[in-house]
């Protein structure tokens, strides 16, 4: 029992920590908002020179050959930062699908960098559909890697304006089967719950900034001349946040070591992850809002960029019920 | 990372289990806040005591096995499973015995902690006073020197256990001219002291589960001082890290009733008497809830257990811990008693009573938790203070 990270893979997360202090601030999330693509214009290729891009990826296909251990204090340090990219749906769960299913044409392309790959499981909505170059979906117990040529996109709009959402419409072809039967099954199960864990990851993040950001506001804050957050009733509620959160981290990093270790609790262990920080992030966003009074209830105050975030992953890849009700059938009730 | 355990913490999880199946009571014991019921919880003592399982993270020479804090969290967890009877002696080994090991001298150490160990002297912890709550520090029992003794006077009140424990460990103020904090002492005092008298009190649940303390000239000898004159709240906050984090309340005493309590839902779902209704279902979203908060605090605990043992020291974390454990005992027993629903009132004699009554019995200990060992009221505060760096 050594429930700890590497030094190796903590320097690796202050590396991406850093750089998304300089390169994702509040405002560039925010002008991502309002921009064609969502994401913030060349950040995409910084972290695929890092390497963050294809950690999953196997060595041979010229990734990092990295897990999720090495990667969930990534997806906690996008969280952190709100960072508007693919690094849930093309990092944590395309990469290591192809790489399951033994397809390699599209792994390489990815690995390099040199193609998005969009993901169609887990969720009815596709993630920047419109600027995957092959979307990964499932048709009954196939999956099908399509290209972008053979699909058509509906635009669905998220209330986290730089997550671009698309349902798509597409036909099961020989050309773009992938694999089928009980391992394309399985393999789709392990997708999920590879999102769900680096969405739950992110959740952390999220929280931990809701925390961060609301401590600093109300300790400058001033009412009935004293900072607002010298008084009790402002100081439980964070309290109470902060405790969310601090319990549902551990759980994540579990849930990382699990899937990486293919071990047969994992997806139980992905479960308690995710709707433990599914909640974790609810209850944040809740109390960072009522912290703040109403500068937090504007758009132009840049608090609703977390709580918006929050909002939507925690309801993605499985919300909390969802979660709560699989762990309760592998509970036997 | 390595989340599995090695062949020798494997090896210690068989010995301790094996151990607690050839000696677990079939018969659960009488309340251990009753005079039968206190000695036959100190007769268990001894039994784990003469196979060096009552301390197992102490060093050999007191009685324990020099466990590494893993083990004894398996040890925790094994023992809570077994249904073993509660620990009588925990105010001791869990609370007092660390802090003698960080502030004791060689003799003390050799005086008490195998005494300690053994069952032979059963410690209580005297700390609130009446006007002394929430706001400890704010306590007036004196003790003033006369030579080599100090003379005690005042009153302590909810001394759990206070009312069968062989020893008792206090906080008296030795300097009334310091300040609040300062000029507090950490005394180590027989329960038969001339000029004490004890007085039992008796519990939410009926039992003599506290008593008041009433001290009139009653002399303390010098070298019952833990930690030095005047040193009494840093020794006293070194006893409540280890009363609010991992020490008294291990993950393996939440996972045990949290996993019964499944088992609960599937025995009232299928056999729920008619004349009662059937079963809520959305009672079985709270039952996974408790099941899953259970397991947080167990990964929680060993993430902690890791940073400890290399090196790394508990600070206001563990009042992150106090309101995470106390708030999900509540919980697990409060969800329980609904899932017996008119059977949840039944206490443990009566013929329909579920599990013996033990859920009712675990809910009103449970509900002590928020309240002891600093209110979570004031553990929120300590989290907004000094984890988070709020202004008092």
């Amino acid at each position: 029992m050594q429930f700890a990270f590497t030094e190796d893979q903590l320097l690796f997360r202050d590396t991406v920590r850093d750089l998304l202090a300089n390169e994702c601030k509040p405002e560039a999330v925010r002008a991502a908002w309002l921009n064609p693509t969502g994401r913030v214009p060349g950040l995409w290729d910084k972290l695929v020179d890092m390497g963050v891009a294809a950690l999953t990826a196997p060595e041979a296909a010229g990734g990092m050959g990295m897990n999720e251990v090495d990667l969930v204090l990534l997806q906690e340090e996008a969280g952190r930062a709100a960072l508007p990219e693919v690094l849930i749906e093309h990092t944590a769960v395309a990469l290591p699908l192809l790489a399951e299913l033994g397809e390699s044409a599209w792994l390489a392309k990815a690995a390099a960098g040199e193609v998005i790959v969009g993901v169609g499981v887990g969720s009815p909505y596709v993630l920047y559909a419109d600027q995957a170059d092959v979307l990964l979906l499932v048709h009954e117990d196939e999956v099908h890697a399509v290209p972008a040529a053979d699909v058509t996109l509906t635009a669905q709009r998220s209330v986290d304006y730089s997550r671009r959402l698309f349902s798509v419409a597409w036909t099961p072809s020989d050309a773009t089967l992938l694999a089928k039967g009980p391992a394309a099954q399985q393999a789709v199960v392990d997708a999920c719950d590879r999102g769900a864990l680096a969405a739950a990851a992110q959740c952390v993040g999220i929280a931990q900034t809701l925390i961060e950001v609301t401590v600093d506001y109300v300790g400058q804050r001033e009412q009935f001349g004293k900072v607002v957050g010298s008084y009790q009733a402002v100081k439980h509620h964070i309290a109470n946040a902060l405790i969310a959160t601090e319990f549902a981290r551990p759980l994540a990093y579990v849930a990382a070591y699990a899937v990486a270790n293919s071990t047969p609790h994992r997806g139980r262990d992905v479960s308690l992850a995710k709707a433990a920080a599914s909640d974790a992030v609810d209850k944040a966003a809740r109390m960072a809002l009522q912290c703040h009074g109403a500068i937090g209830y504007t758009f132009e105050y840049d608090l609703h960029l977390w709580m918006k975030r929050g909002w939507a992953l925690a309801a993605s890849w499985g919300d909390a019920s969802f979660h709560r009700d699989r762990i309760g059938r592998s509970l036997g009730i | 990372m390595d989340l599995t355990f090695t062949e020798a913490e494997e090896s210690f999880r068989h010995d301790i289990r094996s151990w607690l199946q050839q000696h677990v009571p079939a018969k659960s014991l009488r309340s251990m806040d009753t005079a039968d019921g206190f000695e036959q919880h100190r007769g268990w003592e001894k039994e784990l005591h003469a196979d060096r399982w009552s301390v197992v993270s102490w060093p050999e020479k007191y009685g324990g096995r020099d466990c590494t804090l893993i083990e004894w969290l398996i040890f925790e967890e094994e023992y809570y499973r077994s249904g073993a009877p509660g620990r009588v002696s925990a105010n001791g080994v869990t609370l007092l015995g660390p802090t003698i090991f960080g502030f004791g001298t060689e003799e003390q150490k050799d005086r008490f902690l195998p005494k300690m160990a053994s069952g032979d002297e059963i410690w209580a912890q005297g700390w609130s006073e009446p006007n002394a709550g929430s706001d400890l520090a704010g306590l007036k029992t004196k003790a003033v020197r006369d030579g080599d003794h100090f003379v005690v006077n005042g009153q302590k009140t909810w001394c759990s256990r206070g009312a069968f424990a062989d020893w008792i460990f206090c906080i008296f103020r030795t300097d009334p001219e310091a300040q609040r904090h300062k000029g507090l002492t950490y005394f180590l005092v027989p329960a038969d002291t001339p000029g004490m008298e004890r007085n039992p009190v008796g519990r939410l649940d009926g039992e003599p589960g506290f008593a008041e303390l009433f001290f009139e000239d009653a002399s303390v000898h010098e070298s019952m001082i833990l930690g030095g004159e005047g040193q009494g709240w840093n020794v006293a906050m070194a006893t409540a890290s280890s009363e609010r984090g991992l020490n008294l309340r291990s993950p393996g005493r939440f996972m045990a009733p949290a996993e019964r309590a499944v088992e609960l839902f599937q025995r009232m779902s299928e056999a729920r008497d008619e004349r009662v209704g059937g079963v809520d279902p959305t009672l079985r979203d709270q039952i996974i809830r408790n099941w899953m908060n259970a397991q947080a605090y167990r990964w929680f605990t060993f993430s902690t257990a890791t940073r400890l043992m290399g090196g790394g020291h508990m600070g206001p974390e563990a009042s992150l811990m106090k309101v995470f454990w106390s708030e999900m005992d509540v919980e697990i027993h409060a969800t329980a008693l609904r899932l017996a629903g008119a059977q949840g009132e039944l206490m443990g004699d009566a013929p329909d009573a579920v599990d013996d009554g033990t859920w009712m019995d675990g809910y009103q200990f449970a509900l002590s938790g928020p309240i002891y060992a600093g209110t979570n009221e004031i553990q929120r505060n300590i989290i907004a203070e000094r984890v988070l760096g709020l202004p008092r």
